[in-house]
């Protein structure tokens, strides 16, 4: 028999995965608790899970001064401040979205204690894929946060609403999901690995003139294809158009803390792998995979500005205009240098902030459930409920990008980026499309400052958690406006850019 | 300390909307206007700390902190004090000061006002930011800001439809104008790799000469819009539907005026391209005689002042273009003044007579209102430019530096608008103040609260020419040397002492045209008018016959008059940009049938995305 | 890149044979054999019963529940066999790492349980 120490397997370091283990652990605890004591445990569980999402965020932050080893778990885990910023990101909206949840399922009727379970399980799937230095461990992350946002959006599935929102949701998911997969397989055989630097190193090879011997020659050619199709696998994660049809319908279906917490999670959370893959693995192909990205920018602006005009539903309003965010996130990803990923990291922080709470006060003026969704339950809404409409004003400012607010800030970063590149057109239609977004964030303010509201009353049921839940990210709109130094100095560290990207003399 | 300038404001504006229900009375009124006030003293001291310096050593940068850092792209919170940022703050927080405390008369019994002196406590703000900024970005902070609260405060009375629709109108032009702006600013960035005055205008000349033409033209695409410009005119008339202080302030004295600003600040680009200031040039002075044809053709008392203040600005631009940038600044400092006071006159008399503007339904005020009716003559005598007035000085000053820089032709249409602004500042008060009086309720002079500032502006018209007086080498043009050169001097064209006759005749030629038609008797106008409109009362018609029987009697120009106010203002302009909305619109409504609901559709349009992309690589490969 | 694809020749090479061999038997078949349909010869199934009802038809989801567990411990079980063969060189830390694993799917097991998904009624 071989002795025990004789085969080798990498060094367990677990401590870059702790947020994780963390969030996993509390989620299990959940559902024991649920399982073991039913009833009426929605305080309690929520609380727990509120802990938990704080033990995985100061986990998190600890990670920030990681002096152990950058790639742990056999490659798979990356352990650098990117992946930092992106979970403490995460968690952010993961914490918001708790207070929203339990506020709406303690009113609709809807509770069941698995919620706060998926919740956990999502969150944790959105925090793993940002440290992913590998795309098995990104297609799992992306596995296991999707699957549990499929649940969490027919979570009410008496409502025929939110049923078919999971269901379209989940079956295009899974073909979007079928892709990507298709694109891990493709770039396994382009390269012969799976590891992000390893693919890049190994593109490095046959880009070099000279090759050494001995080595499985990698394919350029099967490797665009490859990136191309796990392109469009994060393409359909954070709504780039065309792969965008699901969010209207999903968001404007699921329940509206859930639609919160997707539509601001999933898409800081795919977009930091998005921005991983191809500044790390498909960095050397850099200037194949740009043009194709400003096309898909241009056109996701565009679509996701002008169609959120036609709309007469707030959420879906809101939905299409998350489309069109993440065409402005996607410019600077398109600008291709490590300016851009840092416009990119501080637009994505920005837009989570400000959707989450842009959502959670619709929550709290539909009151109970999906009610008062209309822009006509809008009237008057500054004069009923300061608070609500004023908070509300001002995030359709920032995501209008008016100053001085922080998606101003954030829109002009992102554009000087692609400025930067060279991308003129681009950045024509963005401003354009900016034009247009400004309309109808506009009209909504239109609504709630300048008409006569049809009734008097405040929306019912606010309580200091859920003024806090929204109050914080509003003042953070400001903050961010007027000292987005906070944010660009903690930006400012190289290594906040993701681990291995760029370093292929770009 | 000049970024205390913009604190005082911002602090009242933070109070207002966080406490506002608390202020009772007018005590927020004076809460705003103390702090505008106490902007104005601190303004001031930053005057008297420039003048104790020696004039090239005239200029202030005070960093507060670094606003955005990323990557190469750094822009920090940077404030400047020189001369011509001085004397825009001074106008904006003095001019701001007075029309604030006529406010506090003219909004009495407003159930909101407190958020009315909330809104105008964050536009001096950000107006101030506009004027005070040191780099480009900061810049167009307050430029947006300042729009927003125009557009807030034009729909301050949103009960009525029309203004809510014309608060989102001037919204949505203006936006166009910023866009371009945006553009600019980001050429100007990538070009230059930063975006502070300093470094952009001390490299501005050795730019090549397409991209300064291109950077000089995107900030004039955004100064036309700001400033109510042909093409993105339509907004200012509309926008009158907000509360008169709103018009005087915003939409007269300042934020239209803010694109002279952006211009003459950035004079230096200007300098570098021939291009860009002929353009600036011919959109002034198109926009100066178009302005002044509408103006004519106008009945409604403050629609009649906007298109003449979107002339005047017209004028403004015109100096900016023929490298006279001082002088363009002394015209926003005297027209901020007499048009200040001519709003405001407009204002006492609307608010005398319960909210009628329409000035076929005034006339003979001045008997009601005598106070007033002096108050108003004394703007007009100002902004017509007929001596001693303020206006005199400085428009005319415009029209001879077009003469003297050798741009003859222009100078001539120039003396057209000359004309033209004696002829509608007249007939307006012709109509208003003189002959019968045709009201429909008893009017009643306006309280002291309203006529103290107006008499402190009349009094500021009758002054203000002195800034330019020849004999002393005119003050304020010496005073912005530093920042922005002299105008052209004597040496090509006629004589300064001709030009000086030749306009003031003209003016006086204009005064004499409207006293003729509508203040001498010798014509029963209204009389006239009213059996036309009886001939043919078909809605618009009745309004335009007017001008058809003005072209008889008083020639091709209210022929033309008209034809700009109907065919061009509201037929081409404005169908454009209801089109260009309509456009939008439509391609919403077609878009949105894709979303079918339908997953298989999805799935289709999924497919076609992945075609694309794969049709993209297989093409790279 | 060509001696890459080329490589994969073989196997396009076998595809085409084999879609080839098919396609040309069917032809063959439908060519050669007669055709004379009669209505016993039309229906299904030619012997026994005749299919009733729609053929869309609702499965209860209990079965998908079942089929679900099933997976799960399938999965599991494939899992632990060559963790079984290993776990002795690989030392203590991956008997921990298993019964962590085990545990998990243990919790989901109870889970199920409580949430009486074990019940068929």
């Amino acid at each position: 028999m071989i002795p025990a120490a004789t085969l080798p397997h990498p060094p367990l370091v677990f401590g870059p995965l702790s947020p994780e283990l963390v969030l996993v652990g509390a989620g299990l605890l959940v559902m024991l608790i649920d399982a073991l004591r039913p009833g009426n445990t929605g305080r309690f569980l929520a609380s727990l899970t509120f802990a938990g999402i704080v033990a995985a965020g100061i986990a998190a932050a600890l990670l920030w001064n990681w002096h152990g080893p950058t790639l742990v778990l056999g490659g798979m885990i990356a352990a650098d401040r990117y992946s930092v910023f992106f979970r403490l990101v995460i968690l952010v909206v993961a914490a918001i979205a708790v207070v929203l949840s339990q506020h709406y399922l303690e009113r609709s009727g809807e509770y069941r204690g698995e919620y706060y379970a998926l919740l956990l399980f999502a969150t944790a799937g959105m925090t793993l894929i940002t440290a992913s230095a590998d795309l098995i461990m990104v297609f799992l992350a992306l596995e296991i946060l999707s699957l549990s946002l499929y649940l969490m959006t027919g979570f009410s599935f008496r409502r025929l609403a939110s049923a078919e929102a999971a269901m379209k949701y989940f079956l295009l998911g899974a073909f979007s999901s079928a892709f990507f997969l298709f694109g891990l397989a493709l770039a396994y055989g382009a390269t012969g690995t799976t590891n992000l630097a390893g693919i890049a190193t190994r593109l490095l090879f046959t880009l070099a003139p000279t090759q050494p011997r001995g080595v499985l020659l990698p394919s350029p050619a099967l490797a665009l294809v490859a990136a191309a199709f796990l392109g469009i696998g994060f393409a359909f994660k954070v709504s780039v158009v065309p792969f965008h049809m699901w969010t209207p319908d999903a968001y404007q279906g699921a329940p509206t803390p859930v639609t919160a917490f997707m539509s601001a999670g999933t898409k800081v959370a795919a977009f930091a792998a998005f921005l991983r893959v191809y500044t790390v693995a498909f960095g050397p192909l850099t200037n194949d995979w740009r043009p194709i990205l400003v096309v898909l920018a241009a056109l996701t602006m565009v679509v996701g500005s002008v169609l959120a005009i036609a709309q007469r539903d707030v959420k879906r309003m809101l939905a299409y205009s998350s489309v069109a965010h993440a065409g402005f996130i996607l410019t600077a990803v398109a600008a291709g240098t490590a300016e851009g990923v840092r416009d990119a990291m501080f637009y994505l922080a920005v837009y989570a902030v400000t959707i989450v709470a842009a959502f959670g006060i619709v929550m709290l003026v539909s009151v109970r459930g999906e009610r008062n969704l209309s822009l006509d339950d809008y009237r008057g809404l500054a004069r009923r409920s300061p608070f609500l409409g004023g908070g509300l004003a001002v995030l359709l400012l920032s995501m209008a990008g008016i100053p001085p607010t922080s998606g101003f800030v954030a829109k002009v970063a992102v554009f000087s980026a692609a400025v930067r590149a060279g991308f003129w057109p681009l950045v024509l239609v963005a401003v354009l499309a900016s034009v247009v977004a400004a309309f109808f964030y506009l009209r909504l303010i239109v609504v709630m400052y300048m008409r006569e509201p049809e009734v008097a009353a405040a929306p019912a049921g606010e309580t200091v958690l859920t003024r806090l839940a929204v109050g914080l990210p509003v003042a953070a709109t400001v903050l961010l406006g007027v000292l987005p130094g906070v944010l660009f100095d903690v930006l400012a560290h190289p290594s906040v850019l993701p681990l291995g990207g760029f370093g292929f003399g770009l | 300390m000049i970024a205390l300038v913009p604190l005082f404001p911002l602090a009242a504006a933070a109070i207002l909307l966080s406490t506002g229900r608390r202020w009772r009375g007018a005590s927020a009124g004076w809460l705003a206007s103390f702090a505008v006030a106490a902007s104005f003293a601190v303004a001031l001291a930053e005057l008297s700390s420039l003048l104790s310096k020696a004039a090239p050593a005239r200029h202030v940068i005070t960093t507060l902190y670094r606003w955005v850092a990323v990557g190469g792209f750094s822009v920090d919170i940077s404030f400047r004090a020189d001369p011509l940022s001085s004397v825009m703050t001074l106008v904006v927080s003095g001019v701001g000061l007075l029309i604030f405390v006529y406010a506090i008369g003219y909004m009495r019994g407003d159930p909101r006002f407190p958020r009315f002196f909330a809104h105008m406590s964050l536009f001096v703000f950000f107006m101030l930011v506009l004027v005070t900024a040191e780099n480009f970005l900061l810049l167009y902070v307050g430029w947006e800001g300042v729009g927003l609260c125009s557009y807030l405060l034009i729909g301050f009375w949103f009960e009525r439809p029309s203004a809510a629709a014309a608060a989102k109108k001037a919204f949505v032009v203006t936006r166009i104008g910023d866009t371009a702006f945006l553009l600019g600013i980001l050429l100007i960035w990538a070009k230059v790799h930063s975006l502070d005055f300093e470094v952009v205008f001390h490299q501005a000349p050795a730019l090549a000469g397409g991209t300064v033409t291109a950077i000089a033209l995107l900030l004039l695409g955004g100064a036309v819009g700001k400033s109510a410009q042909l093409p993105l005119s339509t907004w200012l008339p509309d926008a009158m539907e907000g509360p008169t202080p709103v018009s005087a302030l915003i939409h007269a004295a300042t934020m239209v005026t803010a694109g002279v600003y952006l211009v003459v600040r950035a004079h230096a680009i200007y300098a570098a391209t021939s291009a860009g200031t002929e353009a600036v040039a011919l959109v002034g002075l198109i926009t100066a005689l178009y302005g002044g044809l509408s103006a004519i053709a106008q009945d409604d008392i403050k629609r009649a002042l906007a298109y003449s203040t979107m002339s005047q600005i017209g004028f403004m631009f015109f100096g900016a273009g023929i490298g006279a940038p001082s002088l363009a600044i002394f015209l926003l400092v005297t027209h901020a003044i007499y048009k200040a006071l001519l709003f405001m006159g407009a204002g006492s008399v609307i608010h005398g007579l319960h909210d009628e503007q329409d000035m076929m339904k005034m006339g003979g005020m001045r008997r009601a209102m005598p106070l007033t009716g002096v108050l108003w003559i004394a703007g007009a005598w100002a902004i017509s430019g007929i001596p001693p007035f303020a206006g005199f000085f400085s428009k005319d000053e415009i029209i001879s530096a077009a003469s003297l820089s050798g741009h003859t032709v222009m100078w001539g249409f120039a003396l057209v608008g000359a004309v033209l602004t004696a002829v509608y500042a007249w007939r307006a008060t012709f109509m208003t103040f003189f002959g019968e009086t045709r009201v429909e309720r008893e009017p009643h002079e306006s309280p002291a609260v309203m006529t103290g500032p107006m008499t402190l502006l009349a009094i500021g018209a009758l002054l203000a020419g002195l800034l330019g007086l020849k004999a002393t080498g005119g003050v304020l043009v010496r005073f912005l040397q530093p920042v922005v050169g002299l105008p052209p001097q004597a040496g090509q064209g006629l004589s300064e002492s001709g030009l000086t006759v030749i306009s003031t005749v003209l003016a006086l030629v204009g005064f004499v045209v409207a006293w003729f038609v509508y203040g001498s008797g010798r014509f029963d106008w209204v009389a006239l008018r009213v059996r036309l409109a009886g001939l043919k009362r078909a809605g618009m018609s009745a309004f335009y016959l007017d001008d058809v029987y003005a072209t008889v009697i008083g020639g091709p120009a209210k022929l033309a008059a008209a034809f700009t106010a109907f065919a061009i203002d509201l037929r081409i302009i404005d169908g454009i940009v209801t089109w260009m909305a309509r456009g939008v619109g439509m391609a919403a409504v077609y878009g949105r049938r894709v979303q079918s609901g339908l997953v298989r559709t999805y799935a289709l349009v999924f497919l076609v995305g992945v075609v694309g992309v794969l049709w993209y690589v297989a093409v790279k490969i | 890149m060509e001696s890459y694809f080329q490589s994969y020749g073989v196997l396009l090479g076998l595809l085409v044979a084999g879609v080839g061999l098919v396609a040309v038997a069917f032809v063959a078949a439908r060519v050669i054999a007669p055709h004379r349909p009669s209505p016993s010869k039309l229906t299904t199934y030619e012997c026994g019963m005749d299919p009733v009802g729609e053929g869309w038809s609702q499965t209860q989801i209990r079965y998908y529940i079942y089929a679900f567990l099933f997976v799960i411990f399938d999965v599991e079980s494939v899992f632990l066999f060559p963790w079984a063969t290993a776990f002795v060189r690989l030392g203590m830390q991956a008997v921990v790492e298993m019964v962590v694993f085990v545990v998990i799917l243990a919790v989901g097991l109870l889970y199920a349980y409580r949430k009486k998904v074990l019940q068929w009624a």
